[in-house]
């Protein structure tokens, strides 16, 4: 065990002295639950990387090189053991991930930490870690679930709505979703007549409505699933006449509800992720068919890797303890705005002393914890479609 | 104080639910009891069956609709109701056939053949799945409100709306037509009353020259019947999916218990004491009370006894209660 250490402690001395080269670690969950999602995004991380590398521009020179490691998406522990890998074996300056909100927490707190490793999620969700202790280490280019509950609220108070009925899917989305508007709502002023859950899959949702009628409000909030309870609960309000206004968050926008409902739900609201930058459109191009550019969570992995070899450029310094305070000064205002592509110009303009903005495929903006304020398309119903109102 | 829009508000969340729900259930009931007092073992595959006739019902529905043909402003399953129960009646009879008889010649325990439904269940289950997936399916057309909330509130003037779903006014005449004519056929008709000689006393029927066959065979077509219609009305007013007639079990078994077993009164009343206990003690009766009650008395809470998730565990509690104190039921059927 010792001579392995004083291996990699070699290894580590070796390629920092030469510095050319610099590892970035992609640790995402290439096995695992979400495992069909982690092919765009190793391949959208890869390819911020290997832009940057062959500019020839990053630190006067340095070449960069991925190193792939599997965070599984659950196993915390096999996705610690390789975050581990990446540190002590590989020697990566920085890490992008890692891809689930357990696991990255679980790497945060035993490795990234004690290592004093930068990293960056593309695709961890979780509220609970933006009160993770960090050190300034952790950021993510992935909203917190929490956010749009907030974003929601924000909507529904400009709309002059005071008190709704909010019913949610029983499980963790619909509870998080929930709880996060139900804090914010109430904080704006708000009032939550009840805030009750509905089982999805099932026949009837008469009495769930009868008890959210009964309650009143101005309008109904459905925190669900456009194919499964969801739709039964609107379907139920519309019948027994309890509400014919709702607001939809994300799970619920989608065609399948217009569908079904036309214009039976004409003045109802909703939001759901997406920004008007043109950032993804240029990541598209950018990508050019060689993997799916739209797939989820692709543009954050791109964005992710650009930042962390932005603040390097920035920092001027490969060093993690070094470049962490960078990340947030390239992600924000001021500074030029950097698209996906534009990294070399980016690259350019930090080497010259100038400031960028990176908004990047996903129209990043961190907010002051370190993690993406999201961007959400404020939709309404307009004769039986979903019309897209702006963009916050 | 404002009683009528109290008694709309009533009337439109948890009567109209509730008595229609309640005549799902008593329907349902009426077939499991059926089959408890004259076969004496407690049926599982029931809440399949219904499934299954329903599934049946469907398929036909979406030929006639194919076909063109309809019967507006009524539903085509009610066309195509018949013809469900047929093949169900001949897949009951099958089973029959196939299974349960063997298992009467023996003289099994009734707790054999409780298993033996169990797993008739089962197999019911992944037939249903396999024909039409396990996904919900739409079959209902025609009108579908007798009155909407909407025009209730533009006809009346009253502030709350009223909603009669179409589907729910069908569901209680079906409802009323075949309890009637079940309590015809057993009170007044050769066949009923030898069926219900055969529930009471075996035996004795088997002297007085009644065929034990004939009977079964009667009540495996009258529990098909049921079972159809329930399982097609509840489909039409809810959504058909074959996992809800699963959940229906419970509370059809529990209103057969309340009612007391084999007893096809008991059954009915059962079945709407099952729906309206769900109903009302899951119903957030604020509204209501906000109406009825002089402003300075309105309550700020919901006033809601039990969350809608429990809906389930009222038919468990009643049952479990109805055990204890009144084993028998309330109208004296067979003990459990």
């Amino acid at each position: 065990m010792r001579k392995l250490l004083l291996a990699s402690a070699a290894t580590m001395l070796a390629t920092a002295a030469t510095a050319e080269e610099v590892k970035i670690g992609v640790l995402l969950g290439f096995t695992g639950p979400i495992e069909s999602m982690a092919v765009p995004m190793g391949a959208g991380a890869e390819l911020a990387l290997k832009e940057v590398s062959d500019s020839g521009k990053l630190l006067g020179g340095d070449t960069v090189v991925p190193v792939r490691a599997d965070s599984t998406c659950v196993d915390a522990a096999a996705a610690t053991a390789a975050a581990e890998r990446l540190i002590t074996s590989d020697g990566v300056k920085g890490i992008v991930g890692a891809a689930c909100s357990g696991v990255t927490g679980a790497v945060l707190a035993n490795v990234a930490m004690p290592n004093g490793m930068v990293m960056i999620s593309p695709s961890a969700t979780s509220p609970s870690l933006s009160t993770a202790e960090d050190n300034g280490l952790f950021f993510r280019t992935a909203p917190s679930d929490a956010r749009q509950g907030e974003v929601m609220a924000d909507i529904l108070i400009g709309n002059g709505i005071k008190s709704v009925a909010l019913t949610y899917t029983n499980n963790d989305y619909g509870k998080g979703l929930a709880d996060s508007f139900e804090q914010a709502f109430t904080a704006a002023g708000g009032e939550i007549t009840i805030s009750a859950a509905h089982e999805d899959d099932k026949g009837d949702y008469s009495a769930e409505v009868g008890a959210l009628a009964s309650a009143g409000g101005d309008l109904l909030v459905v925190a669900g699933y456009a194919d499964r309870g969801g739709a039964g609960i609107v379907q139920a309000s519309l019948d027994t006449g309890g509400f014919d206004t709702f607001h939809f968050p994300d799970g619920m926008v989608s065609d399948s509800l217009t569908a079904k409902f036309g214009d039976a739900i004409d003045g109802s609201t909703g939001q759901m992720p997406g920004n008007d930058t043109p950032g993804a459109e240029k990541y598209a191009e950018l990508v050019n068919g060689a993997f799916d550019a739209t797939a989820i969570f692709s543009g954050e992995s791109y964005d992710a890797a650009a930042l962390i070899l932005l603040a390097m450029q920035a920092a001027g310094s490969a060093d993690p303890s070094v470049y962490k305070d960078k990340v947030m000064d390239v992600a924000n205002a001021p500074g030029e705005q950097i698209f996906p592509g534009e990294l070399v110009k980016a690259l350019d303009i930090l080497a010259a002393g100038g400031d960028v903005d990176y908004v990047g495929a996903t129209a990043v903006e961190f907010l002051p914890v370190g993690e993406s304020a999201g961007s959400y398309r404020v939709v309404d119903v307009e004769d039986g479609k979903f019309v897209t109102l702006g963009y916050r | 104080m404002d009683i009528l829009n109290a008694v709309v508000v009533l009337a439109n969340f948890v009567l109209i639910p509730a008595l229609s729900y309640g005549s799902q259930l008593a329907l349902g009931a009426l077939g499991v009891t059926l089959i408890y007092g004259i076969l004496r073992f407690s049926n599982f595959a029931h809440g399949d069956t219904m499934a299954f006739g329903a599934m049946v019902t469907i398929l036909f529905t979406w030929a006639f609709q194919n076909m063109g043909i309809s019967i507006a402003p009524l539903p085509t399953a009610l066309l195509a109701l018949p013809f469900g129960i047929v093949v169900t009646a001949a897949l009951l009879l099958a089973t029959d056939r196939v299974v349960y008889r063997f298992y009467r010649q023996q003289k099994a325990k009734p707790i054999i053949l409780v298993m033996v439904s169990l797993g008739v269940m089962f197999i019911l289950n992944g037939i249903v799945r396999v024909i039409i997936g396990p996904g919900e399916q739409r079959f209902e057309d025609g009108a579908r409100f007798i009155i909407n909330a909407r025009q209730f509130k533009e006809m009346t003037g009253l502030e709350e709306g009223l909603a009669f779903k179409a589907s729910q006014g069908l569901t209680i005449v079906v409802t009323i037509i075949a309890v009637a004519a079940l309590f015809w056929f057993l009170d007044r008709t050769k066949m009923g009353k030898s069926m219900r000689a055969y529930s009471d006393n075996e035996d004795l029927a088997l002297l007085s020259g009644i065929n034990p066959e004939r009977v079964v065979r009667i009540t495996w077509i009258l529990a098909a019947i049921l079972a159809t219609t329930a399982g097609v009305l509840y489909g039409l007013d809810k959504s058909f999916k074959p996992f809800t007639y699963f959940q229906l079990l419970l509370p059809m078994f529990a209103a057969a218990i309340v009612g007391g077993l084999g007893n096809p009164l008991g059954a009915i009343v059962g079945g709407y004491i099952i729906a309206f206990s769900e109903v009302t003690l899951t119903y957030a009766w604020k509204k209501v009370a906000t109406y009825f009650l002089p402003a300075s008395l309105a309550p700020d809470s919901l006033m809601q006894l039990l969350s809608t998730d429990y809906k389930y565990a009222v038919s468990f509690t009643i049952l479990v209660i109805v055990l204890i104190f009144k084993p028998y039921g309330l109208f004296r059927g067979k003990a459990v």
